[in-house]
């Protein structure tokens, strides 16, 4: 399959050259971190698009609309509603208040070591769990992509973690947001392409489309079963199927606030308006992006069909297959390029939201007081820190191989955001005798509850065939003792619960972090006082 | 030499722990000068928070925030979420046919997506009106300032 391979050296050819151009423009502190704070709206709302859409929304819920029909649709939702919270509650007061982390905010009026060492700790393990969930389904899915060309897994994780660490050493965030607004772009245009060839495959009647879409036919046990797609039902059954999309549904909505490498995003732009701008092109690109997705998954569903779709890798290479039957190896190839694509930005994302948070809130501020020793230090910390981010990535990612189980570790990754990080940027924007105490115990609450509920759900605990074998079988063989997949639903409560306790708990009523509220607030809805774009320097 | 608001510490500051904070600008970096030394320029940066805080037109722009956000927050919440409990607790309703093979599980699950938009559209324009009083606030501080 030369084609693929060629449009995979083509992409990686020309994100070299943009990380060559960034790294002469990102060697002071805040063009490393943030760009220079001169993204532009538009372009800083499509690279958050490009960050936030991850192969497992481009080929894992077209694959689920392809198998489970409506309910993968109404899984898919959640990720659009989640935006509203960003730009409702956190966007502008992040940018206006903060510096490059989502620490910054948190530390402004309180205990500044405490709290950005939980807040470091909190996004390490967000932006690993993520990070590895990614990397194994990036090997995975090039070998499955490449299969021909010889490709292991191995080296494809080993190729897509060292491009990951190149464009963040070498390019900083300038890099990282191009690269991120190509594939944005490459995903949006094939996402377009193919949903016009599913119309047209129907001759572009929707009524066309949903009759079929209401009869579609494919084997379940040796039977031959015709069900309506169109049904609720297929993906989320009882006794738990609701509870389980409820609590996704919490996650998401307050956990997409609370993602690291979405929130240092917005620090890329010049002030809070531009940001607010970037939220919403964001959103007018990731809804229509769900939308076209129902096109994908049904014609997968309907034009390729099930029993090949499962013949040919599985759910996840519904879109590619539809690809292949509706435009042949070239859009095939096209089409695998930008699932690369896709892996490529977000975990290049996550590397520099984990190596922004470590040299910037652990290094300079927890170990150094705040002061930098030498100047570039920051800078030089973040970019050893990335390349050993990436090379754990890599090696965690080869140990577990192809057949892991990891997609629970992006809904793990969602619980932390919202159930340890939201709460505490809640509590410390809006509640003006918030304490160090309560951060830390939310903090620590909400990450502990997360882990510990995903270690006793189905994700973990649960009784494999003996059929099932190697990494593919659970960790722990019995019964799983919380019911649902997602924890949100107890996990987020939680997380409040304990920030709101440390908060009683610890009495501390420090004056000094209520009248710096006073300053937190002014900041935070004015804008005054906030982090400037600086000139590009050098060339 | 005194430790600043984040623990900020003139790392080799020679200058010696004698007189007043305004006795004499710390050599190094880290350390800022003290209020009577600053130029035009620096002393712009210094904003006296708690006077913006007590200010009428603060204090409307918070009001005005907060009666926009509040609701709209709880509304896309319960919006939002009444699709899964619809579902998943009234799955009789949800499987009514509206045209032809569409049911009303597909067309709400399509309705958030416009509804998103919609919120995000409205705060848009409410948030141009805030822009404006932010700028009023601004204008008025710098005025203020002798």
């Amino acid at each position: 399959m030369p084609v693929s391979l060629l449009m995979f050296v083509a992409f990686i050819g020309i994100t070299l050259g943009i990380t060559g151009w960034a790294a002469k423009r990102s060697k002071e502190t805040s063009a490393f971190f943030a760009a220079s704070r001169r993204i532009k709206g538009w372009q800083n709302g499509v690279a958050v698009a490009g960050d936030y859409m991850s192969a497992a929304s481009f080929l894992g819920i077209a694959g689920i609309i392809a198998f489970q029909g409506y309910d993968g649709f109404m899984y898919s939702v959640g990720w659009l509603v989640a935006y509203l919270t960003v730009l409702l509650v956190v966007a502008e007061p992040l940018r206006n208040a903060g510096k490059y982390t989502m620490a910054d905010v948190l530390a402004y009026r309180l205990s500044p070591r405490p709290v950005r060492a939980m807040a470091a700790l909190s996004t390490l393990t967000v932006s690993t769990f993520y990070m590895i969930a990614q990397m194994v389904g990036a090997g995975a899915l090039v070998t499955l992509l490449l299969k021909d060309s010889g490709i292991s897994y191995q080296m494809a994780v080993v190729g897509v973690g060292a491009l990951m660490i190149i464009y963040v050493v070498f390019g900083g965030m300038l890099a990282t947001t191009w690269v991120q607004i190509i594939k944005a772009i490459l995903l949006m245009s094939g996402t377009v392409l193919l949903s016009i060839l599913v119309l047209a495959h129907f001759g572009f009647s929707f009524a066309g489309l949903f009759n079929a879409v209401a009869r579609v036919t494919y084997h379940e046990n040796g039977v031959e079963v015709t069900r309506n797609f169109l049904q609720p039902g297929l993906r989320f059954k009882p006794p738990y199927g609701a509870l389980d999309l409820i609590s996704l549904g919490l996650a998401l909505v307050f956990g997409t606030a609370g993602l690291p490498h979405i929130l240092v995003r917005f620090y890329t732009v010049p002030d809070a308006r531009t940001a607010r701008v970037s939220v919403v092109w964001a959103m007018a690109l990731i809804g229509s992006f769900y939308i076209m997705t129902t096109f994908l998954g049904f014609g997968a569903a309907t034009i390729v069909g099930r029993d090949k779709i499962a013949d040919g890798g599985g759910t996840n290479m519904s879109a590619p297959l539809l690809a292949q039957v509706l435009g042949g190896e070239i859009l095939f190839a096209f089409i695998s390029s930008i699932a690369f694509a896709t892996i490529l930005a977000v975990v290049a994302g996550l590397t520099i939201s984990a190596s922004t948070s470590f040299a910037h809130d652990v290094y300079t501020n927890v170990i150094h007081r705040g002061g930098e020793r030498r100047p570039g230090e920051e800078v030089r910390v973040a970019r050893v820190t990335a390349f050993v981010v990436g090379a754990i990535a890599i090696g965690i990612a080869i140990l577990l191989g192809p057949n892991a189980n990891v997609a629970f570790l992006v809904g793990l990754a969602f619980a932390v955001a919202a159930s340890a990080n939201l709460p505490v940027i809640v509590f410390s924007i809006f509640w003006k005798r918030f304490n160090t105490r309560g951060a830390v115990t939310g903090l620590g609450t909400g990450l502990l509850a997360s882990i510990g509920l995903i270690l006793l759900s189905p994700s973990i605990m649960s009784v494999d065939p003996p059929s099932v074998t190697g990494a593919a079988r659970h960790l722990i063989q019995a019964p799983p003792i919380f019911p649902l997949e997602n924890p949100g639903i107890l996990s987020i409560p939680l997380g409040f619960l304990g920030a709101l306790a440390g908060n009683l708990l610890g009495r501390d009523r420090d004056p000094g972090a209520e009248t710096r509220f006073t300053e937190l607030l002014v900041r935070a809805n004015t804008g005054l006082g906030a982090e400037k774009a600086t000139p590009h320097p050098g060339k | 030499m005194n430790r600043g608001r984040d623990g900020q510490l003139a790392p080799e500051d020679p200058t010696p722990e004698v007189g007043s904070a305004t006795d004499i600008a710390p050599l190094g970096r880290g350390a800022g000068k003290p209020p009577h030394e600053l130029t035009a320029d620096e002393d712009a940066n210094v904003t006296n928070w708690e006077r913006v805080a007590a200010m009428e037109e603060f204090k409307a722009l918070i009001r005005a925030k907060r009666r926009f956000i509040l609701p709209a927050t709880v509304f896309f919440i319960i919006y939002y979420f009444a699709l899964p409990v619809l579902v998943g607790y009234a799955p009789r309703l949800m499987e009514k046919r509206v045209v032809g093979v569409v049911n009303i599980a597909y067309l709400f699950a399509l309705s958030q997506f416009f509804m998103a938009w919609i919120l995000a559209a409205l705060y848009m324009r409410a948030a141009s009106r805030f822009d404006q009083m932010v700028r009023r606030i601004i204008e008025k501080t710098q005025n203020h300032r002798g």
